[in-house]
């Protein structure tokens, strides 16, 4: 039976375009910032909106006047040149004794300038700089080559910037040609060919078989002994290079080397710790889990101030250490027990399985550590050894606090250098200080991501 | 036999043990050594007996030195290491309470869909998490409250009831008066009623099912009995409580001007700094935290509490925020810890905490090293573990309401 219609439409009505609050820049607006402030059905609904109408506009007029003194501050107003040598009065006001107006407030470019040598390498004479050049030189090359995905052999990049690279940049920032006892390389060579010796033939069986057992730990020792007597033997050679105090050093040179020292010597303290404290052996893990906590507990100004005086006073008298070797130490002791941490996260992620089948075909406990877990444990922690990485660099600038002159103490030092005295010294030390830190930490944080992003790719 | 024994894991085990404890007790007894070598050489010895001394140096006037009744030479050394605490505890209490409150507001802000909060929120944790805390305190001290107006002027903060200068903020301080006391005591009880007025509440909605409408009573409570007794007490005899105003002196000789001493409260720059870098430093981190927390509750608790029927904010309050406390919690607890270890950078700005006026000013003045240094340090490992003993607890108290 047929029904009479008076109208069938028999083709599909065409597509209409989308709203314009779903779609293109009014849609996105309309998502992103009036969604939620236009909903006025009920009472609560209504002071909600309103307030968020009153917070959006605020924080807007806010940052705006924030960034629009920020530029004003480091480039409108800003002083650029000191053409005529002036120091001190090409910043001040005509109350000062300056030229510029009364309510002059910008930065003070040439000050920045006049200081640029002493941020960058401290106090290291001018005719020495190119050593610290090649130091800085050698530092972002390898970094770079690092961080450069494509490029071969980055693993090896890698291990001689963790080994050679600190000690080469050491002996061209020291000088070398330390005096070092020749009695304490001869006992160590001889100590050296002993244990060689007693390593290889026992493991070649001739004193039977309990000292079999020992040759690994023979042939441990013989290698530690080795790379002992070897840095001794390059830090006594004199290369002819003018000796540069420790004291010299600074700006950002001391940081980047306080820091990386720092993070490259807590990296195997801290694996120990982290290995030690998760041990079946109670005595090993009760000192690894006190030595962490202790210094977990105390702040690292606390550190650096026991550091510098108790250090001196816990060795024998006349043991003589440096200053900044003393705060270096500290920062290692306190980084460790932090790394230890890291570490521990990564092997406790590593399941039971890993652990039981290293066992199972065989292994022993230090093979199944160096082969299976302490690779993949590494390797998951790579984001939390970058950020420990990041803490130090920024708890850098507390040794400033000491009297070292990294970065910080630089900036602090020349922020009260009464030649520049104006009242935008310390404002524009602190932008600069603040900006040049944003930037490495910042940078360092986006890559640490970038590895965790690229790792839980590699997992899936 | 020996072979035995050499392959025999547990005697293996014991005997590292064994040595590696001997290890640390003779490197222990050879520092130990050492040191009261050093000691002696230097014709000084070891003893907790300096405490007694009287101190010589003179100390900013805070709330330790208030509490402590600190007095240039007739106080102890036992005396300044109690000033420290306090001033070290006033600092990390006040900070942690609006260190918190930033925090969560910038941490939700994170999470919102409008764009400008979202933004504001994101760039203010990128910027004070990447700059070291030092450079935040120099700013504040040097940059900013040495920018403000000297001396003998001022700049006015909430109308002419407060004002700064270099010489610090000053607000209007509580003057006590008779009835004072009642006054006081009707603000405890009438929190320590709604307290009972919220289990009150709680037991008969779990018994019948009825709703009291329990925020209104409570800030009824809260602020209506002190409010009328304030009101009654006045009309008796004279308010209870008055705010003494900072007076500040615009004539008479040039160097008279400026806040009068004495008049009002006022606060330390170095104080405001040091409060100023800890709070906003510490707040980047929290808000990080709490966004993580929220993000960390799957999306089907919300649609499923909407799909029953709660409403928005019971969604919030009663699911969303109670399960991503249990993951805000610890870090939190550390982030508080750290805030605590951080106000030790006072020592760069001489605000008188622990490490400042202990290690600092006394340890120069006293130079017993190893005994100050270990005073100091059980302080703050007093703080971490007071923090891992409550973690702990807190863990154990999730696990049970996880079963």
């Amino acid at each position: 039976m047929e029904t009479k219609y008076s109208f069938v439409r028999k083709d599909l009505v065409s597509e209409q375009p989308p709203p314009l609050t779903q779609v293109g820049i009014t849609g996105w607006l309309w998502r992103n910032l009036f969604s939620s402030m236009s909903n006025f059905t009920t009472v609560t609904s209504s002071v909600q909106s309103i307030l968020m109408i009153i917070l959006t506009i605020w924080l807007l007029y806010f940052c705006g006047g924030q960034l629009i003194s920020i530029i004003d501050f480091a480039i409108i107003s800003a002083v650029w040149s000191d053409p005529d040598g002036l120091k001190r009065e090409v910043c001040a006001t005509v109350k000062q004794g300056g030229d510029l107006p009364a309510d002059w407030y910008g930065a003070c470019w040439p000050f920045i300038f006049a200081k640029k040598k002493f941020l960058i390498y401290g106090r290291i004479p001018n005719e020495e700089l190119w050593r610290a050049n090649l130091v800085y030189a050698g530092l972002f090359v390898g970094m770079g080559y690092i961080i450069w995905e494509k490029g071969q052999g980055r693993k090896w990049v890698g291990l001689g910037m963790l080994t050679l690279f600190p000690v080469i940049s050491l002996i061209l920032l020291t000088g070398a040609n330390f005096d070092i006892s020749f009695n304490l390389i001869l006992w160590t060579g001889i100590l050296l060919i002993v244990s060689y010796l007693v390593g290889y033939f026992s493991s070649r069986n001739y004193f039977g078989e309990i000292f079999e057992q020992f040759s690994i730990l023979f042939n441990f020792l013989a290698l530690i002994l080795f790379l002992f007597l070897a840095l001794l033997i390059l830090f006594s050679i004199d290369y002819g290079l003018a000796p540069i105090d420790t004291l010299d050093w600074g700006g950002l040179l001391l940081t980047l080397l306080i820091a990386i020292t720092g993070i490259v010597a807590s990296l195997p303290i801290g694996i120990v710790l982290a290995l030690g404290r998760r041990s079946n052996m109670p005595i090993a893990r009760v000192l690894c889990t006190m030595f962490i906590e202790f210094w977990r507990g105390i702040p690292l100004i606390t550190v650096l101030f026991a550091a510098s005086v108790l250090i001196p006073l816990f060795l024998p008298s006349g043991a003589n250490v440096d200053k900044l070797l003393r705060a270096v130490i500290g920062i290692i002791l306190f980084s460790s027990a932090y790394m230890a941490e890291v570490v521990r996260g990564g092997l406790q992620a590593i399941p039971r399985g890993q652990y039981e089948s290293a066992s199972a075909v065989g292994l022993s406990y230090s093979q199944s550590m160096r082969f299976i877990i302490l690779p993949q444990a590494l390797t998951h922690v790579l984001p939390g050894i970058v950020n420990t990485f990041i803490g130090l660099f920024k708890d850098t600038t507390l040794v400033s606090i000491i009297g070292i002159f990294e970065v910080m103490g630089i900036f602090r030092a020349a922020s009260q250098d009464a030649n520049w005295g104006s009242h935008v010294q310390h404002a524009t030390s602190y932008l600069v200080a603040a900006t040049a830190f944003f930037i490495f930490c910042f940078g360092m944080s986006r890559y640490s991501i970038y590895i965790e992003n690229k790792l839980s790719r590699d997992n899936k | 036999m020996l072979q035995n024994l050499i392959f025999d894991k547990r005697f293996r085990s014991i005997s590292f043990q064994i040595f590696l404890f001997l290890f640390v007790i003779l490197l222990f007894y050879w520092f130990a050594q050492n040191a009261s070598n050093n000691i002696t050489a230097r014709g000084d010895k070891f003893g907790f007996d300096f405490l007694n001394n009287s101190s010589g140096f003179s100390i900013l006037p805070t709330l330790g030195t208030w509490l402590m009744d600190y007095e240039v030479g007739k106080s102890t050394y036992l005396d300044v290491y109690f000033i420290g605490i306090i001033n070290t505890l006033v600092i990390a209490f006040t900070g942690i309470i609006a260190t918190t409150l930033l925090g969560f507001i910038i941490g939700i802000f994170r999470l919102s869909n409008n764009i400008v909060l979202k933004f504001f929120s994101s760039v203010y944790v990128e910027m004070f998490r990447n700059i070291p805390l030092l450079i935040h305190l120099f700013f504040w001290y040097f940059a900013v409250l040495r920018a403000v107006p000297g001396k003998r002027e001022k700049l006015d903060v909430l109308g002419s009831y407060a004002g700064i200068n270099v010489t610090g903020l000053y607000i209007p301080k509580p003057l006590f008066f008779d009835g004072s006391t009642i006054f006081l005591f009707s603000i405890l009880f009438s929190i320590a009623l709604a307290f009972f007025m919220t289990s009150y509440a709680n037991n008969l909605r779990k018994k019948t099912g009825q709703q009291l409408p329990l925020f209104q009573i409570n800030i009824g409570i809260i602020f209506l009995i002190p409010t009328i007794l304030f009101l009654f007490l006045t009309y008796q005899s004279g308010a209870p409580v008055e705010f003494q105003i900072p007076e500040f002196k615009t004539d008479g000789p040039k160097l008279k001007q400026g806040f009068v001493k004495g008049i009002g409260m006022s606060v330390h720059p170095e104080m405001i700094a040091l409060w100023l870098a800890l709070v906003l430093y510490t707040a980047a981190f929290i808000a990080e935290i709490v966004r993580a927390g929220i993000t960390a509750i799957h999306k089907g608790q919300t649609e499923a509490s909407l799909a029953t029927g709660m409403t928005k904010g019971n969604t919030l309050r009663l699911i969303i925020i109670p399960q991503a406390l249990r993951v805000i919690v610890p870090p939190l607890t550390s982030q508080y810890l750290n805030l605590t270890k951080n106000s030790s950078l006072a020592v760069a700005i001489a605000y008188p905490e622990l490490v400042s006026v202990f290690a600092g000013t006394a340890l120069n003045q006293v130079g017993r090293e190893v005994e100050m240094i270990f005073m100091m340090a059980l302080v703050y490992l007093t703080f971490s573990l007071i923090t891992s003993l409550f973690m702990n607890w807190f863990n154990h108290r999730i696990k049970l309401v996880e079963k």
